[in-house]
């Protein structure tokens, strides 16, 4: 692991901790950890062991209970609502197991989405569309709708989708989930390729073969990091 | 770019509507069917209103109508067939209300009686009214061609008629009417002139008719005499009545109502048995806009609850549909819109349900007015403001039910919403 001087990603002694009734759960239990720009993580562990819960709150789509999490130095636990969607618009991409297009949008404004919400002209927006849909292949698409693709095409869509904002980190809940061996392993080249030119990509998943393609492996365990694995690949 | 969001945010809703279409329809017809009744009903109930307002304007609002009428105790059929009636008013009573209120400009009497006319082989009932020159400006109806009566024709006893449109037409048949005579009942007249036609349906309160022709009063008495006989069906009634209306002008509207109670005081005196009739155009156009009032408050009521039920149903479906988006509105929080933009988002798309339903319904709330007028023969007006209330009613619908869906959307929790299946 290359040591840069700032960390993209730095959790201190984090905390998620759910009240269902009377009992509380601690689904992260004193999380400290950190990523850096060009890292490619594998989060792994068994269901339940917090490892969604780590990647929504590394996503700013929760605040931590207790610690702190800093986003390039800035404290994600202090932000509002507005402030969380402003992190993730400009600075993070999703990608999902189960893609989660839009169905009622074509390709290209799927893509387009977070540069609308970025308040981009259509035009503008509509140009950088079209070089995502060329970066992953899928230029002659762009009117199609997601129904109309195959399951690898639409997680390239979501791929084009997450790499419109030009996000310092890219994550990924279990990307090849929903996909058969022969086009997981196309997606995972893609995004090793990703990785190879700078985009930082924190991805959970649950299976080993996947995982090789990440340089790193972090296990999650009862809400803690059980241990690291590093200089894969 | 702020208005072109919107206008991409608009197209966004419609492409969101259109995907189901039936269902996007179906919830539209509650705003369609609400606004186009108020529109309709507006329509009607404005067009009755002009209708009965310009009647009783036309009769002008600081005159006094008294009308001569049979007392009611001497209306049994016995008493119809042997007896001669008399009743009414008089030349007496003209000339002491004329004398007697300091209030009253003039008065104008008139004799009425239904008679044929003939010209050549055409004929025709008609009205005959004996009257004075003073009628013609009392009673707003456009001279078409010739003149009206004037003094002379008074002082002379001239035996001229001057006719109404209808009444030219169909019993003249001629181009030019003036000049050519005619009979009225045994007695020939000379036509004078032409009065275009009195115009809507008739109504007790009206002062003339299209089947009126108009004599000098002296005539009528001259020719006719004094005593009437009308032949209905199965009795011969045989009337003495002097005057069978006398129109009173009063110097200025807010005298009427006080000179017209020092007329009715003065008249029971004369005629204990009654025998008259007052109509008061100010106090029926009173009437009138109290009743419109009434009626624009139930019809408002009626709009309103089609309207809230037609919101209620926007709102339904709009609660449906953000349970059935659930994820698509995650995805939108997880790339990074905020709380107001899905709001927005939602919001937008209601108040274009709620307009394009709106719209539906005011080309249908103009198209049935249209209709009734066609073929029921009933005036209507769709009035500028219906449009814009009906217009502004739907808009506000649609932010109104749709807010409390479209916050809903907004206050899902990110994580939970991309997990809903």
């Amino acid at each position: 692991m290359s040591s840069k001087p700032s960390p993209v990603i730095h959790l201190e002694d984090v905390h998620r901790t759910y009240v269902m009734g009377r009992e509380s759960v601690h689904a992260l239990a004193g999380v400290t950890l950190s990523f850096f720009a060009g890292d490619f993580w594998a989060i792994m562990g068994a269901s339940g062991s917090g490892k969604s819960t780590l990647l929504n709150l590394l996503g700013c789509l929760d605040r931590p209970s207790s610690g702190q999490y800093l986003f390039e130095d800035e404290d994600v636990g202090s932000k509002d609502d507005d402030g969380l969607s402003e992190l993730r618009l400009r600075r993070i991409g999703f990608i999902f197991q189960s893609f989660h297009l839009i169905p009622q949008l074509s390709v290209r404004e799927n893509i387009e989405l977070p540069l609308y919400y970025q308040g981009l002209p259509a035009q503008e927006s509509a140009r950088q569309a079209e070089a995502l849909a060329e970066r992953v292949g899928l230029q002659d698409r762009l009117s199609h709708r997601p129904t109309e693709l195959s399951g690898g095409q639409q997680q390239r869509v979501a791929i084009a989708r997450a790499l419109a904002n030009q996000p310092r980190v890219l994550l990924a809940d279990e990307p090849t989930g929903n996909l058969d061996s022969q086009t997981s392993a196309q997606i995972m080249e893609f995004l090793a390729e990703l990785n190879q030119q700078g985009v930082t990509i924190v991805m959970v998943t649950h299976e080993d073969d996947i995982a090789e393609y990440a340089h790193a492996r972090l296990h999650m365990r009862d809400g803690l990091v059980d241990r690291l694995e590093q200089g894969h690949a | 770019m702020r208005s072109f969001r919107v206008v991409r945010d608009i197209e966004l809703g419609l492409k969101n509507l259109r995907l189901h279409k039936l269902r996007s329809f179906l919830t539209m017809l509650g705003v369609v069917f609400g606004v186009a009744s108020v529109i309709a009903m507006l329509a009607v109930g404005e067009g009755a209103n002009q209708e009965a307002l310009e009647q009783i304007r036309r009769l002008g609002s600081n005159v006094i109508i008294l009308r001569s009428e049979k007392p009611v105790e001497e209306t049994t059929a016995a008493q119809r067939a042997s007896f001669m009636s008399v009743y009414g008013l008089t030349y007496e009573d003209e000339s002491r209300i004329r004398e007697t209120f300091s209030t009253v400009t003039r008065t104008v009497p008139a004799r009425i009686m239904r008679q044929e006319g003939r010209s050549g082989a055409r004929r025709m009932d008609l009205r005959v009214v004996g009257t004075t020159p003073d009628w013609f400006d009392l009673v707003d109806r456009p001279l078409l061609a010739g003149r009206v009566l004037k003094p002379r024709d008074m002082d002379l006893a001239a035996p001229v008629v001057v006719l109404s449109e209808s009444v030219a037409r169909r019993l003249l048949a001629a181009d030019e009417a003036t000049g050519q005579k005619l009979r009225i009942g045994p007695q020939v007249f000379e036509a004078i002139g032409v009065l275009e036609g009195a115009g809507g349906g008739g109504g007790d309160q009206r002062l003339d008719s299209d089947a009126d022709i108009y004599i000098p009063l002296h005539v009528f008495r001259e020719r006719f005499g004094e005593i009437l006989v009308q032949r209905t069906t199965g009795a011969r009634q045989v009337e003495l009545v002097e005057l069978h209306q006398i129109i009173v002008e009063v110097d200025h509207i807010s005298n009427v109502e006080q000179t017209a109670a020092g007329i009715e005081a003065m008249l029971n005196r004369f005629h204990p048995r009654g025998g008259y009739a007052m109509d008061i155009p100010l106090a029926l156009l009173r009437q009138a806009e109290a009743t419109q009032r009434t009626f624009n408050i139930v019809l408002g009521s009626i709009a309103g609850i089609s309207l809230l039920v037609g919101g209620i149903g926007i709102m339904n479906i709009m609660l449906a549909s953000v349970t059935e988006r659930t994820r698509e509105i995650g995805v939108r929080r997880a790339i990074g819109a905020r709380r107001h933009q899905i709001i927005r988002q939602f919001l937008i798309e209601t108040i274009v349900l709620s307009s394009v339903g709106g719209l539906i319904g005011i080309l249908i709330g103009i198209s049935i007015p249209r209709l009734i007028t066609r073929f029921a023969d009933m005036p209507t007006i769709v009035t500028t403001f219906s449009l814009i209330m009906a217009a502004g009613i739907s808009m506000t619908i649609g932010i109104v039910f749709g807010l409390y869906p479209a916050m809903r959307a907004a206050n899902l929790d990110p994580i939970e919403a991309l997990r809903h299946e």
